[in-house]
Protein backbone atom coordinates (compact mmCIF):
# COMPACT_ATOMS: atom_id res chain seq x y z
CA UNK A 1 0.00 0.00 0.00
CA UNK A 2 2.72 2.43 1.01
CA UNK A 3 4.70 1.46 -2.06
CA UNK A 4 1.72 2.06 -4.28
CA UNK A 5 1.12 5.58 -2.97
CA UNK A 6 4.77 6.48 -3.28
CA UNK A 7 4.71 5.19 -6.84
CA UNK A 8 1.62 7.27 -7.55
CA UNK A 9 3.28 10.30 -5.99
CA UNK A 10 6.27 9.73 -8.20
CA UNK A 11 4.10 9.58 -11.29
CA UNK A 12 2.35 12.76 -10.19
CA UNK A 13 5.59 14.69 -9.64
CA UNK A 14 7.00 13.39 -12.93
CA UNK A 15 3.96 14.57 -14.89
CA UNK A 16 4.05 17.97 -13.17
CA UNK A 17 7.79 18.41 -13.75
CA UNK A 18 7.58 17.41 -17.41
CA UNK A 19 4.62 19.73 -17.94
CA UNK A 20 6.52 22.71 -16.52
CA UNK A 21 9.70 21.80 -18.40
CA UNK A 22 7.90 21.50 -21.73
CA UNK A 23 6.06 24.77 -21.10
CA UNK A 24 9.37 26.56 -20.52
CA UNK A 25 11.01 24.88 -23.51
CA UNK A 26 7.98 25.40 -25.75
CA UNK A 27 9.06 28.71 -27.43
CA UNK A 28 12.34 27.08 -28.50
CA UNK A 29 10.60 23.87 -29.60
CA UNK A 30 8.02 25.78 -31.62
CA UNK A 31 10.78 27.81 -33.30
CA UNK A 32 12.53 24.60 -34.31
CA UNK A 33 9.23 23.21 -35.66
CA UNK A 34 8.47 26.43 -37.55
CA UNK A 35 11.93 26.45 -39.10
CA UNK A 36 11.02 23.12 -40.75
CA UNK A 37 7.80 24.50 -42.25
CA UNK A 38 7.14 26.30 -45.51
CA UNK A 39 6.18 29.98 -45.22
CA UNK A 40 2.53 29.18 -45.95
CA UNK A 41 2.41 26.54 -43.22
CA UNK A 42 4.18 28.83 -40.78
CA UNK A 43 1.38 31.39 -40.78
CA UNK A 44 -1.45 28.90 -41.24
CA UNK A 45 -2.20 28.60 -37.54
CA UNK A 46 -1.04 26.40 -34.70
CA UNK A 47 0.37 23.10 -35.91
CA UNK A 48 3.07 21.00 -34.25
CA UNK A 49 3.80 18.85 -37.31
CA UNK A 50 5.89 20.56 -39.99
CA UNK A 51 6.47 19.26 -43.49
CA UNK A 52 10.18 18.89 -42.60
CA UNK A 53 11.42 21.07 -45.42
CA UNK A 54 14.90 22.57 -45.24
CA UNK A 55 13.90 25.31 -47.65
CA UNK A 56 14.11 28.09 -45.06
CA UNK A 57 17.58 27.07 -43.93
CA UNK A 58 18.77 27.12 -47.53
CA UNK A 59 17.18 30.50 -48.22
CA UNK A 60 18.66 32.10 -45.12
CA UNK A 61 22.10 30.79 -46.00
CA UNK A 62 22.03 31.89 -49.61
CA UNK A 63 20.00 35.12 -49.51
CA UNK A 64 20.88 36.65 -46.21
CA UNK A 65 24.56 35.89 -46.32
CA UNK A 66 24.37 33.97 -43.07
CA UNK A 67 27.94 32.69 -43.01
CA UNK A 68 29.56 36.06 -42.50
CA UNK A 69 27.83 36.78 -39.15
CA UNK A 70 28.31 33.16 -38.15
CA UNK A 71 32.05 33.36 -38.77
CA UNK A 72 32.17 36.69 -36.92
CA UNK A 73 30.41 35.13 -33.94
CA UNK A 74 32.92 32.30 -33.82
CA UNK A 75 35.90 34.64 -34.14
CA UNK A 76 34.59 37.10 -31.54
CA UNK A 77 33.55 34.48 -29.00
CA UNK A 78 36.64 32.29 -29.29
CA UNK A 79 39.06 35.17 -29.84
CA UNK A 80 37.90 37.25 -26.89
CA UNK A 81 37.88 34.18 -24.65
CA UNK A 82 41.42 33.15 -25.57
CA UNK A 83 42.67 36.72 -25.09
CA UNK A 84 40.98 36.85 -21.68
CA UNK A 85 42.53 33.52 -20.69
CA UNK A 86 46.02 34.70 -21.70
CA UNK A 87 45.70 37.68 -19.37
CA UNK A 88 43.69 35.97 -16.63
CA UNK A 89 45.55 32.65 -16.15
CA UNK A 90 48.76 34.25 -14.82
CA UNK A 91 46.77 36.68 -12.67
CA UNK A 92 44.51 34.03 -11.16
CA UNK A 93 47.49 31.73 -10.73
CA UNK A 94 49.45 34.36 -8.80
CA UNK A 95 46.47 35.24 -6.63
CA UNK A 96 45.73 31.61 -5.83
CA UNK A 97 49.27 30.40 -5.17
CA UNK A 98 51.02 33.46 -3.75
CA UNK A 99 48.24 35.49 -2.20
CA UNK A 100 49.03 38.75 -0.46
CA UNK A 101 47.03 40.78 2.04
CA UNK A 102 45.43 42.68 -0.80
CA UNK A 103 44.40 39.71 -2.96
CA UNK A 104 40.85 39.67 -1.59
CA UNK A 105 40.48 43.41 -2.13
CA UNK A 106 41.75 43.11 -5.69
CA UNK A 107 39.26 40.33 -6.42
CA UNK A 108 36.38 42.33 -4.95
CA UNK A 109 37.44 45.36 -6.96
CA UNK A 110 37.49 43.27 -10.14
CA UNK A 111 33.99 42.08 -9.34
CA UNK A 112 32.87 45.66 -8.81
CA UNK A 113 33.96 46.63 -12.34
CA UNK A 114 31.22 44.26 -13.55
CA UNK A 115 28.68 46.46 -11.77
CA UNK A 116 29.39 49.43 -13.99
CA UNK A 117 26.48 49.67 -16.44
CA UNK A 118 27.64 49.26 -20.04
CA UNK A 119 25.49 52.16 -21.16
CA UNK A 120 27.46 54.52 -18.89
CA UNK A 121 30.48 54.19 -21.13
CA UNK A 122 28.55 53.94 -24.41
CA UNK A 123 29.42 57.52 -25.40
CA UNK A 124 33.22 57.37 -24.95
CA UNK A 125 33.56 53.84 -26.37
CA UNK A 126 31.41 54.76 -29.37
CA UNK A 127 33.47 57.89 -30.03
CA UNK A 128 36.79 56.08 -29.56
CA UNK A 129 35.70 53.39 -32.02
CA UNK A 130 34.46 56.02 -34.46
CA UNK A 131 37.67 58.07 -34.39
CA UNK A 132 40.23 55.28 -34.39
CA UNK A 133 38.60 53.34 -37.21
CA UNK A 134 37.77 50.44 -34.92
CA UNK A 135 34.07 50.76 -35.70
CA UNK A 136 32.70 47.61 -37.29
CA UNK A 137 36.01 45.74 -37.00
CA UNK A 138 36.45 42.31 -35.47
CA UNK A 139 39.60 43.30 -33.63
CA UNK A 140 37.96 46.21 -31.81
CA UNK A 141 35.00 44.15 -30.68
CA UNK A 142 37.18 41.18 -29.70
CA UNK A 143 39.25 43.35 -27.35
CA UNK A 144 36.11 44.96 -25.91
CA UNK A 145 34.42 41.62 -25.22
CA UNK A 146 37.65 40.42 -23.62
CA UNK A 147 37.62 43.38 -21.22
CA UNK A 148 33.94 42.90 -20.38
CA UNK A 149 34.36 39.26 -19.40
CA UNK A 150 37.84 39.50 -17.86
CA UNK A 151 36.57 39.86 -14.25
CA UNK A 152 34.44 36.72 -14.55
CA UNK A 153 37.32 34.78 -16.12
CA UNK A 154 39.77 35.81 -13.38
CA UNK A 155 37.26 34.95 -10.66
CA UNK A 156 36.34 31.61 -12.11
CA UNK A 157 39.95 30.55 -12.65
CA UNK A 158 40.82 31.77 -9.15
CA UNK A 159 38.13 29.60 -7.52
CA UNK A 160 39.34 26.57 -9.50
CA UNK A 161 43.05 27.15 -8.86
CA UNK A 162 42.46 27.69 -5.15
CA UNK A 163 41.13 24.15 -4.90
CA UNK A 164 44.44 22.67 -6.06
CA UNK A 165 46.02 21.49 -2.79
CA UNK A 166 49.29 23.15 -1.84
CA UNK A 167 50.58 19.92 -0.27
CA UNK A 168 50.95 18.42 -3.71
CA UNK A 169 53.40 21.14 -4.62
CA UNK A 170 55.38 20.54 -1.44
CA UNK A 171 55.46 16.81 -2.14
CA UNK A 172 56.73 17.46 -5.66
CA UNK A 173 59.37 19.84 -4.33
CA UNK A 174 60.49 17.25 -1.79
CA UNK A 175 60.88 14.78 -4.60
CA UNK A 176 63.24 17.25 -6.23
CA UNK A 177 60.99 18.79 -8.87
CA UNK A 178 62.15 22.12 -10.27
CA UNK A 179 59.77 25.06 -10.65
CA UNK A 180 59.45 24.20 -14.30
CA UNK A 181 58.59 20.56 -13.55
CA UNK A 182 56.14 21.71 -10.91
CA UNK A 183 54.22 23.88 -13.35
CA UNK A 184 54.45 21.51 -16.29
CA UNK A 185 53.76 18.14 -14.67
CA UNK A 186 51.93 18.90 -11.43
CA UNK A 187 49.93 22.08 -11.71
CA UNK A 188 48.97 22.16 -15.36
CA UNK A 189 47.21 18.78 -15.46
CA UNK A 190 45.25 19.75 -12.35
CA UNK A 191 44.39 23.19 -13.71
CA UNK A 192 43.18 22.07 -17.13
CA UNK A 193 39.61 21.10 -16.15
CA UNK A 194 39.08 24.50 -14.53
CA UNK A 195 40.50 26.30 -17.54
CA UNK A 196 38.28 24.26 -19.88
CA UNK A 197 35.16 25.12 -17.85
CA UNK A 198 36.07 28.79 -17.87
CA UNK A 199 36.65 28.68 -21.61
CA UNK A 200 33.28 27.07 -22.23
CA UNK A 201 31.26 29.46 -20.09
CA UNK A 202 33.02 32.51 -21.48
CA UNK A 203 32.40 31.45 -25.08
CA UNK A 204 28.70 31.21 -24.24
CA UNK A 205 28.66 34.66 -22.63
CA UNK A 206 30.58 36.27 -25.50
CA UNK A 207 28.43 34.55 -28.16
CA UNK A 208 25.24 35.92 -26.59
CA UNK A 209 26.48 39.45 -25.89
CA UNK A 210 24.03 41.81 -27.57
CA UNK A 211 24.64 45.37 -26.39
CA UNK A 212 28.08 46.21 -27.69
CA UNK A 213 27.78 44.02 -30.78
CA UNK A 214 24.70 45.97 -31.86
CA UNK A 215 26.24 49.37 -31.01
CA UNK A 216 29.62 48.86 -32.61
CA UNK A 217 28.96 46.92 -35.82
CA UNK A 218 27.06 47.41 -39.04
CA UNK A 219 27.86 44.72 -41.57
CA UNK A 220 31.53 43.77 -41.63
CA UNK A 221 32.03 42.58 -38.09
CA UNK A 222 28.39 41.98 -37.11
CA UNK A 223 28.05 38.67 -35.27
CA UNK A 224 24.80 36.68 -35.12
CA UNK A 225 23.38 38.69 -32.22
CA UNK A 226 23.55 41.91 -34.26
CA UNK A 227 22.51 40.13 -37.46
CA UNK A 228 19.35 38.71 -35.86
CA UNK A 229 18.53 42.01 -34.17
CA UNK A 230 18.41 43.63 -37.61
CA UNK A 231 15.35 41.49 -38.36
CA UNK A 232 13.25 43.34 -35.78
CA UNK A 233 11.39 44.91 -38.69
CA UNK A 234 10.58 41.77 -40.62
CA UNK A 235 10.59 43.03 -44.21
CA UNK A 236 11.71 40.23 -46.48
CA UNK A 237 12.25 37.74 -43.67
CA UNK A 238 9.19 35.74 -42.73
CA UNK A 239 8.23 33.36 -39.99
CA UNK A 240 9.88 30.19 -41.27
CA UNK A 241 13.04 31.99 -42.35
CA UNK A 242 13.25 33.92 -39.09
CA UNK A 243 12.92 30.63 -37.24
CA UNK A 244 15.62 29.00 -39.34
CA UNK A 245 17.99 31.93 -38.73
CA UNK A 246 17.20 31.77 -35.00
CA UNK A 247 17.78 28.03 -34.79
CA UNK A 248 21.15 28.34 -36.51
CA UNK A 249 22.12 31.19 -34.17
CA UNK A 250 21.29 29.38 -30.94
CA UNK A 251 21.92 25.70 -31.74
CA UNK A 252 25.71 25.61 -31.19
CA UNK A 253 25.50 27.45 -27.88
CA UNK A 254 22.49 25.49 -26.69
CA UNK A 255 24.44 22.26 -27.06
CA UNK A 256 27.55 23.74 -25.40
CA UNK A 257 25.31 25.05 -22.63
CA UNK A 258 23.82 21.66 -21.87
CA UNK A 259 27.33 20.40 -21.15
CA UNK A 260 28.24 23.30 -18.92
CA UNK A 261 25.37 23.48 -16.41
CA UNK A 262 27.61 22.99 -13.38
CA UNK A 263 30.25 25.45 -14.53
CA UNK A 264 27.52 27.96 -15.24
CA UNK A 265 26.42 28.00 -11.62
CA UNK A 266 29.95 28.39 -10.40
CA UNK A 267 31.06 30.93 -12.97
CA UNK A 268 28.09 33.24 -12.74
CA UNK A 269 27.90 33.21 -8.96
CA UNK A 270 31.64 33.94 -8.69
CA UNK A 271 32.09 30.72 -6.76
CA UNK A 272 29.51 31.68 -4.12
CA UNK A 273 27.27 28.71 -4.99
CA UNK A 274 28.79 25.40 -6.03
CA UNK B 1 65.33 35.24 -1.24
CA UNK B 2 63.33 32.64 -3.07
CA UNK B 3 60.07 33.98 -1.65
CA UNK B 4 60.97 37.51 -2.70
CA UNK B 5 61.57 36.19 -6.18
CA UNK B 6 58.21 34.42 -6.23
CA UNK B 7 56.51 37.56 -4.92
CA UNK B 8 58.06 39.59 -7.72
CA UNK B 9 57.00 37.04 -10.27
CA UNK B 10 53.49 36.95 -8.81
CA UNK B 11 53.26 40.73 -9.08
CA UNK B 12 54.35 40.54 -12.69
CA UNK B 13 51.72 37.88 -13.40
CA UNK B 14 48.94 39.90 -11.78
CA UNK B 15 49.88 43.19 -13.39
CA UNK B 16 48.43 42.84 -16.92
CA UNK B 17 44.93 41.91 -15.72
CA UNK B 18 44.89 44.66 -13.09
CA UNK B 19 46.24 47.33 -15.42
CA UNK B 20 43.83 46.42 -18.21
CA UNK B 21 40.83 46.51 -15.89
CA UNK B 22 42.03 49.74 -14.31
CA UNK B 23 42.24 51.40 -17.72
CA UNK B 24 38.90 49.91 -18.74
CA UNK B 25 37.27 51.27 -15.60
CA UNK B 26 38.84 54.70 -15.31
CA UNK B 27 39.40 56.06 -18.83
CA UNK B 28 35.89 55.70 -20.31
CA UNK B 29 34.24 56.78 -17.06
CA UNK B 30 36.35 59.95 -16.89
CA UNK B 31 35.52 60.66 -20.53
CA UNK B 32 31.81 60.21 -19.79
CA UNK B 33 32.12 62.60 -16.87
CA UNK B 34 33.89 65.17 -19.06
CA UNK B 35 31.38 64.90 -21.92
CA UNK B 36 28.49 65.24 -19.51
CA UNK B 37 29.45 68.89 -18.95
CA UNK B 38 29.66 69.68 -22.67
CA UNK B 39 27.07 70.87 -25.09
CA UNK B 40 28.15 68.43 -27.77
CA UNK B 41 26.01 67.14 -30.60
CA UNK B 42 27.50 64.90 -33.27
CA UNK B 43 25.33 66.60 -35.90
CA UNK B 44 26.88 69.92 -35.02
CA UNK B 45 30.31 69.27 -33.50
CA UNK B 46 31.56 72.78 -34.29
CA UNK B 47 29.20 74.26 -31.69
CA UNK B 48 30.70 72.26 -28.80
CA UNK B 49 30.91 74.30 -25.61
CA UNK B 50 31.06 73.95 -21.82
CA UNK B 51 27.61 74.00 -20.25
CA UNK B 52 28.14 73.03 -16.62
CA UNK B 53 25.16 71.23 -15.13
CA UNK B 54 22.80 71.92 -18.02
CA UNK B 55 22.79 68.32 -19.35
CA UNK B 56 21.91 66.95 -15.93
CA UNK B 57 19.10 69.47 -15.46
CA UNK B 58 17.86 68.74 -18.95
CA UNK B 59 18.02 65.00 -18.40
CA UNK B 60 16.29 64.74 -15.06
CA UNK B 61 13.59 67.33 -15.69
CA UNK B 62 12.65 65.44 -18.86
CA UNK B 63 9.38 63.57 -18.19
CA UNK B 64 10.82 60.63 -20.16
CA UNK B 65 13.55 60.31 -17.53
CA UNK B 66 11.09 59.80 -14.68
CA UNK B 67 9.18 57.31 -16.80
CA UNK B 68 12.38 55.47 -17.71
CA UNK B 69 13.47 55.20 -14.06
CA UNK B 70 10.04 53.89 -13.15
CA UNK B 71 10.10 51.38 -16.02
CA UNK B 72 13.59 50.25 -15.00
CA UNK B 73 12.39 49.56 -11.46
CA UNK B 74 9.22 47.78 -12.62
CA UNK B 75 11.21 45.64 -15.06
CA UNK B 76 13.92 44.68 -12.54
CA UNK B 77 11.54 44.01 -9.65
CA UNK B 78 9.00 42.22 -11.85
CA UNK B 79 11.61 39.87 -13.30
CA UNK B 80 13.20 39.29 -9.88
CA UNK B 81 9.83 38.40 -8.37
CA UNK B 82 8.87 35.97 -11.15
CA UNK B 83 12.27 34.30 -11.35
CA UNK B 84 12.84 33.90 -7.61
CA UNK B 85 9.36 32.61 -6.78
CA UNK B 86 9.17 30.52 -9.96
CA UNK B 87 12.75 29.35 -9.52
CA UNK B 88 12.11 28.08 -5.99
CA UNK B 89 8.95 26.27 -7.11
CA UNK B 90 10.59 24.64 -10.13
CA UNK B 91 13.74 23.73 -8.18
CA UNK B 92 11.59 21.98 -5.55
CA UNK B 93 9.70 20.17 -8.31
CA UNK B 94 12.82 18.97 -10.15
CA UNK B 95 14.38 17.86 -6.86
CA UNK B 96 11.52 15.38 -6.31
CA UNK B 97 12.19 11.78 -7.33
CA UNK B 98 11.01 12.02 -10.92
CA UNK B 99 11.69 10.04 -14.07
CA UNK B 100 13.90 11.74 -16.64
CA UNK B 101 15.34 14.34 -14.28
CA UNK B 102 18.33 14.94 -16.54
CA UNK B 103 16.18 15.79 -19.54
CA UNK B 104 13.83 17.95 -17.48
CA UNK B 105 16.86 19.92 -16.28
CA UNK B 106 18.11 20.39 -19.83
CA UNK B 107 14.71 21.59 -21.04
CA UNK B 108 14.34 24.04 -18.15
CA UNK B 109 17.86 25.48 -18.47
CA UNK B 110 17.69 25.98 -22.25
CA UNK B 111 16.20 29.50 -22.46
CA UNK B 112 19.28 30.88 -20.71
CA UNK B 113 21.43 30.03 -23.72
CA UNK B 114 19.20 31.81 -26.21
CA UNK B 115 20.78 35.15 -27.13
CA UNK B 116 18.60 38.15 -26.19
CA UNK B 117 17.64 39.28 -29.73
CA UNK B 118 16.57 35.74 -30.66
CA UNK B 119 14.58 35.30 -27.44
CA UNK B 120 12.79 38.58 -28.06
CA UNK B 121 12.05 37.79 -31.71
CA UNK B 122 10.77 34.30 -30.88
CA UNK B 123 8.33 35.74 -28.35
CA UNK B 124 7.38 38.66 -30.55
CA UNK B 125 6.63 36.60 -33.65
CA UNK B 126 5.96 33.01 -32.61
CA UNK B 127 4.16 33.51 -29.32
CA UNK B 128 2.75 37.01 -28.88
CA UNK B 129 2.05 38.15 -32.44
CA UNK B 130 -1.60 39.33 -32.58
CA UNK B 131 -2.42 37.37 -35.73
CA UNK B 132 0.16 34.58 -36.14
CA UNK B 133 1.29 33.97 -32.56
CA UNK B 134 0.45 30.89 -30.53
CA UNK B 135 -1.33 33.00 -27.89
CA UNK B 136 -3.58 34.41 -30.61
CA UNK B 137 -4.43 30.86 -31.69
CA UNK B 138 -5.20 29.95 -28.08
CA UNK B 139 -7.42 33.02 -27.68
CA UNK B 140 -9.28 32.17 -30.87
CA UNK B 141 -9.73 28.60 -29.71
CA UNK B 142 -11.54 29.86 -26.64
CA UNK B 143 -13.52 32.36 -28.70
CA UNK B 144 -11.72 35.39 -27.26
CA UNK B 145 -10.20 38.14 -29.34
CA UNK B 146 -6.39 38.06 -29.56
CA UNK B 147 -4.37 40.56 -27.54
CA UNK B 148 -1.88 42.87 -29.21
CA UNK B 149 0.63 42.35 -26.41
CA UNK B 150 3.33 44.84 -27.36
CA UNK B 151 0.87 47.63 -28.12
CA UNK B 152 -1.35 47.14 -25.09
CA UNK B 153 1.01 45.84 -22.41
CA UNK B 154 4.50 46.70 -23.69
CA UNK B 155 6.37 46.68 -20.37
CA UNK B 156 4.57 43.59 -19.10
CA UNK B 157 5.38 41.72 -22.32
CA UNK B 158 9.08 42.60 -22.06
CA UNK B 159 9.08 41.61 -18.37
CA UNK B 160 7.67 38.24 -19.39
CA UNK B 161 10.35 37.68 -22.04
CA UNK B 162 13.19 38.65 -19.72
CA UNK B 163 11.73 36.52 -16.91
CA UNK B 164 11.66 33.57 -19.33
CA UNK B 165 15.35 34.13 -20.06
CA UNK B 166 16.39 34.38 -16.40
CA UNK B 167 14.10 31.79 -14.84
CA UNK B 168 16.54 28.98 -15.80
CA UNK B 169 19.42 30.78 -14.11
CA UNK B 170 17.48 31.18 -10.84
CA UNK B 171 16.21 27.61 -11.03
CA UNK B 172 19.63 26.13 -11.66
CA UNK B 173 21.32 27.99 -8.81
CA UNK B 174 18.48 27.31 -6.36
CA UNK B 175 18.46 23.66 -7.41
CA UNK B 176 22.21 23.39 -6.83
CA UNK B 177 21.72 24.85 -3.37
CA UNK B 178 18.74 22.61 -2.66
CA UNK B 179 20.70 19.51 -3.56
CA UNK B 180 23.33 20.34 -0.94
CA UNK B 181 20.65 20.27 1.77
CA UNK B 182 21.28 17.72 4.51
CA UNK B 183 18.81 14.89 3.83
CA UNK B 184 19.18 13.43 7.31
CA UNK B 185 17.91 16.65 8.83
CA UNK B 186 14.93 16.59 6.50
CA UNK B 187 14.17 12.97 7.34
CA UNK B 188 14.45 13.69 11.06
CA UNK B 189 12.00 16.57 10.72
CA UNK B 190 9.66 14.35 8.73
CA UNK B 191 9.83 11.60 11.40
CA UNK B 192 9.05 14.18 14.08
CA UNK B 193 5.89 14.93 12.15
CA UNK B 194 6.80 18.38 10.83
CA UNK B 195 4.37 19.16 8.00
CA UNK B 196 5.70 19.93 4.52
CA UNK B 197 5.18 23.70 4.77
CA UNK B 198 7.03 23.82 8.10
CA UNK B 199 9.95 21.86 6.68
CA UNK B 200 10.03 24.29 3.75
CA UNK B 201 9.85 27.40 5.94
CA UNK B 202 12.26 26.41 8.69
CA UNK B 203 14.71 24.11 6.89
CA UNK B 204 14.67 24.58 3.13
CA UNK B 205 14.21 28.35 2.88
CA UNK B 206 16.94 29.27 5.41
CA UNK B 207 19.28 26.86 3.64
CA UNK B 208 18.59 28.55 0.29
CA UNK B 209 18.90 32.11 1.67
CA UNK B 210 22.45 32.54 0.43
CA UNK B 211 21.64 31.23 -3.04
CA UNK B 212 18.56 33.48 -3.26
CA UNK B 213 20.70 36.45 -2.30
CA UNK B 214 23.24 35.60 -4.97
CA UNK B 215 20.49 35.22 -7.58
CA UNK B 216 19.02 38.62 -6.72
CA UNK B 217 22.39 40.33 -6.73
CA UNK B 218 23.63 38.94 -10.01
CA UNK B 219 20.34 39.26 -11.85
CA UNK B 220 19.97 42.89 -10.77
CA UNK B 221 23.34 43.74 -12.33
CA UNK B 222 22.28 42.19 -15.64
CA UNK B 223 18.65 43.38 -15.53
CA UNK B 224 19.62 47.05 -15.17
CA UNK B 225 21.24 46.73 -18.60
CA UNK B 226 18.32 45.18 -20.52
CA UNK B 227 18.57 46.53 -24.04
CA UNK B 228 18.27 44.13 -26.99
CA UNK B 229 14.88 42.78 -25.87
CA UNK B 230 13.45 46.32 -25.98
CA UNK B 231 15.16 47.19 -29.26
CA UNK B 232 13.69 44.31 -31.26
CA UNK B 233 10.20 44.29 -29.74
CA UNK B 234 8.80 47.74 -28.91
CA UNK B 235 11.76 50.02 -29.62
CA UNK B 236 10.95 51.66 -26.30
CA UNK B 237 7.39 52.59 -27.23
CA UNK B 238 4.58 53.29 -27.52
CA UNK B 239 5.85 56.72 -26.46
CA UNK B 240 8.25 55.91 -23.64
CA UNK B 241 6.04 53.17 -22.17
CA UNK B 242 8.74 50.50 -22.37
CA UNK B 243 11.90 52.65 -22.30
CA UNK B 244 14.26 51.87 -19.44
CA UNK B 245 17.25 53.98 -18.45
CA UNK B 246 19.65 52.02 -20.67
CA UNK B 247 17.38 52.46 -23.66
CA UNK B 248 16.83 56.17 -22.96
CA UNK B 249 20.58 56.80 -22.93
CA UNK B 250 21.02 54.74 -26.10
CA UNK B 251 18.32 56.90 -27.71
CA UNK B 252 20.03 60.14 -26.70
CA UNK B 253 23.44 58.99 -27.93
CA UNK B 254 22.60 57.14 -31.10
CA UNK B 255 19.32 58.56 -32.37
CA UNK B 256 19.59 62.18 -31.19
CA UNK B 257 23.42 62.32 -31.42
CA UNK B 258 23.32 64.20 -28.11
CA UNK B 259 26.71 63.20 -26.65
CA UNK B 260 26.47 65.53 -23.66
CA UNK B 261 22.98 64.45 -22.69
CA UNK B 262 23.76 60.75 -23.07
CA UNK B 263 26.90 61.15 -20.97
CA UNK B 264 24.92 62.86 -18.20
CA UNK B 265 22.42 60.00 -18.37
CA UNK B 266 25.34 57.54 -18.17
CA UNK B 267 26.62 59.18 -14.98
CA UNK B 268 23.12 58.96 -13.50
CA UNK B 269 23.04 55.26 -14.44
CA UNK B 270 26.39 54.70 -12.68
CA UNK B 271 25.11 56.41 -9.53
CA UNK B 272 21.91 54.38 -9.62
CA UNK B 273 23.77 51.09 -10.17
CA UNK B 274 26.16 51.89 -7.31
CA UNK B 275 23.33 52.82 -4.95
CA UNK B 276 21.68 49.50 -5.68
CA UNK B 277 24.98 47.63 -5.40
CA UNK B 278 25.79 49.21 -2.02
CA UNK B 279 22.25 48.72 -0.79
CA UNK B 280 22.24 45.08 -1.88
CA UNK B 281 25.73 44.38 -0.56
CA UNK B 282 24.79 45.83 2.81
CA UNK B 283 21.43 44.09 2.95
CA UNK B 284 23.02 40.78 2.13
CA UNK B 285 26.43 41.34 3.71
CA UNK B 286 25.83 38.78 6.42
CA UNK B 287 24.97 36.20 3.81
CA UNK B 288 28.16 36.58 1.77
CA UNK B 289 30.79 34.92 3.97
Amino acid sequence: MARATSRNARIGWTVAAWFVALLIFFPILYTIITSLKTEQEAIAGFDLIPSFTLESFQTVQSQNNYWRPFTNSVILAVGSTLLALIVAIPAAWAMAFSPTKRTKDILMWMLSTKMMPAVAVLVPIYLIFLRTGLMDTRIGLTVLLMLINLPIVVWMLYTYFREIPGEILEAARMDGASLRDEILYVLTPMAIPGIASTLLLNIILAWNEAFWTIQLTTTNAAPLSAFIASFSSPQGLFWAKLSAASVMAIAPILVLGWFSQKQLVRGLTFGAVK
Amino acid sequence: MATRQTQGLARLMRAPAIILLLIWMIVPLCMTLYYSFLNYNLLNPGMTSWTGWFNYQYFYTDPAFVEAIWNTLVLVLGVLFITVVGGIAIALLIDKPIWGQGIVRILVISPFFVMPPVAALIWKNMIMHPSYGVLADVAQFFGASPVDWFAQYPLFSITLIVAWQWLPFATLILLTSLQSLDTEQMEAAEMDGAPAYARFLYLVLPHMARAITVVILIQTIFLLGIYAEILVTTNGGPGFASTNLTFLIYRAARLNFDIGGAAAGGIIAVILANLIAIFLMRAVGKNLD
